[in-house]
């Protein structure tokens, strides 16, 4: 008696919790200031500094845990033709973007700063192009195509024929950095030699 | 007056005067089912006036006979409960007299089965011979229109505004490039469903001219409800300057400030969705605008084309369709007027 009674208490609170849990990931908010766009700025070409080094602050994407940023992020992969030249993460003129490997880094400030700059050898400058915003988003969704975003918030099964695994199934691994930009290690266009 | 404190039958006469007055005026207008103005509507029309008018002589019948079971009741004087047993003449003729309703409800659905499959069969019994052929695929939340010819060169594309020649049949061939949507002008057909993969085709004529609202009819997404539709139907020369006008790329400014204008568009996010041939702007997953002054609204119909609305529609779409895939746009007040007289300019 005293047992159903304490389990029917725990009961509400229980279903609460389950329910909020999904509040971020669920929130669509399409009317609002980029995130963390100053923290792009913290991006340095060189590890050397003057005196005693200290290190960039990590940035964090808050739309890493909206699920709706992500699948939007996936929409303008497709409309933005990101697929013209990395594929669905595969690569082809362009470095896979689903590997362990990064030329410019895997932050997120890198990556934000990869499509707004650009990057020899063909990587095209977005800046003025795409929003703050919109840039945010793509950054989230290229690092889930390695498996870096958690599964609960990562893009699903694709409607069309699927060519590779759906982002919310990729295992992430230790992201490396390759110290040497694609320029001197290819002979032609015919791709990166790994 | 306080409605409330009027005398009973005062009441009764204002509330019934002002359902009349709300009743009439949903006959008519550019979305209006009942105000038809092209053939297939007609042929839907007259189905549904004919269900109507039978059901209403149904129920007048149903709601009498009600009324006279409750009033014979009331006269009858009962002091106690009526001893229930079987009464053979009595039990005969309930049971026919049910037995005639039930046979007269198979008949009626049985004429109701006749008309629809008739009003079908002549749905689909629209001359097809020189019918003018248009592509309309559904976007979210847009439609994007193509005038198919077997000459390249007199292909229209267009978006959410559609014109078409009084008294020519025209056949639609819809697909969507999404989710399902439904291509649903009240005024000129039915709703036709538009299913990603799949091309279905309505054909249909206008009888009259004049301009028609349709909307989509099938829910896909947050801004279904805003997803609306201008077709315009005029007589055939008209049509055909239309469609002369609308073939022309946009050409390039000789006016100063147009010609910035036309330097912001190419500069800034528009040329990552938009197309205006003439212009090195070719994307293909957002409205052509190469007309867009031409069209009587924006943004699917959800506003009239202004240039108030055009520069509120492009610094914020958010805030007037939240949720669609456009994103917001930060111009400098020269920037905008240079951009909004650019875009204006292109008939």
């Amino acid at each position: 008696m005293a047992r159903a009674s304490s389990i029917h208490r725990l009961a509400l609170p229980l279903a609460a919790g389950i329910l909020l849990m999904s509040c971020e990931r669920e929130a669509r908010r399409f009317h609002e200031a980029p995130p963390s766009s100053g923290n792009a700025r913290t991006i340095t070409m060189s590890e050397l500094q003057p005196g005693v080094a200290v290190p960039p602050a990590e940035t964090v994407n808050q739309y890493e845990k909206n699920g709706w940023a992500l699948s939007e992020g996936k929409r303008l992969y497709g409309w933005y033709n990101c697929s013209g030249c990395h594929a669905q993460g595969g690569g082809g003129m362009g470095p896979p973007l689903m590997d362990d490997e990064w030329i410019y880094g895997s932050d997120p400030a890198n990556i934000f700063a990869t499509i707004v700059e650009g990057r020899p050898n063909g990587m095209p400058s977005f800046r003025g192009r795409i929003s703050d915003n919109d840039v945010w988003k793509l950054v989230a969704y290229v690092r889930s195509l390695s498996g870096q975003v958690d599964k609960d918030v990562s893009p699903g099964r694709d409607d069309d024929m699927s060519k590779r695994v759906q982002e919310q199934s990729k295992t992430p691994e230790p992201q490396r950095q390759s110290s040497t930009p694609p320029a001197s290690q290819r002979s032609g266009s015919t791709g990166r030699k790994r | 007056m306080n409605p409330l404190s009027m005398p009973g039958s005062r009441r009764a006469r204002r509330s019934a005067a002002a359902v009349a007055v709300l009743l009439l005026t949903g006959c008519s207008g550019k979305q209006s089912v009942l105000d038809t103005a092209g053939v297939q509507a007609e042929r839907i029309g007259s189905l549904w006036w004919f269900t109507l008018a039978i059901c209403a002589v149904v129920y007048l019948i149903v709601m009498a006979l009600l009324v006279a079971t409750i009033v014979r009741r009331r006269r009858g004087a009962m002091r106690e409960a009526p001893e229930v047993r079987p009464e053979p003449s009595e039990d005969r003729r309930t049971t026919r007299l049910v037995a005639i309703g039930v046979a007269l409800t198979i008949a009626i659905l049985l004429v109701f089965l006749v008309a629809d499959f008739i009003t079908g069969r002549k749905l689909g019994d629209l001359d097809g011979s020189d019918a003018l052929v248009i592509e309309v695929i559904g976007h979210q939340w847009w439609w994007e229109v193509h005038y198919a010819d077997s000459i390249p060169a007199n292909r229209v594309v267009t978006a959410n505004e559609i014109h078409i020649p009084v008294g020519r049949t025209v056949m639609f061939k819809l697909s969507s490039s999404d989710v399902i949507h439904s291509f649903w002008v009240p005024r000129l057909h039915g709703k036709k469903d538009m299913i990603p993969g799949y091309v279905n085709t309505a054909w249909l004529r206008a009888d009259s001219p004049g301009v028609f609202r349709g909307q989509c009819a099938e829910f896909c997404g947050y801004q279904h409800a805003k997803m609306g539709l201008t077709v315009v139907a005029e007589p055939p020369a008209s049509f055909q300057r239309w469609a002369a006008a609308q073939r022309l790329p946009a050409a390039v400014p000789s006016d100063p400030i147009r010609l910035r204008g036309r330097q912001v568009f190419l500069a800034g996010q528009c040329i990552m969705c938009h197309t205006i041939t003439g212009t090195p702007a070719g994307g293909k997953v957002a409205p052509d605008l190469t007309h867009v002054a031409s069209r009587g609204t924006i943004a699917a119909g959800s506003l009239p084309n202004t240039t108030g609305n055009l520069a509120g529609w492009i610094l914020d779409p958010q805030s007037i369709k939240p949720g669609c895939n456009m994103p917001a746009n930060t111009l400098a007040p020269d920037d905008l007027q240079a951009l909004l007289a650019y875009l204006g300019s292109l008939r």
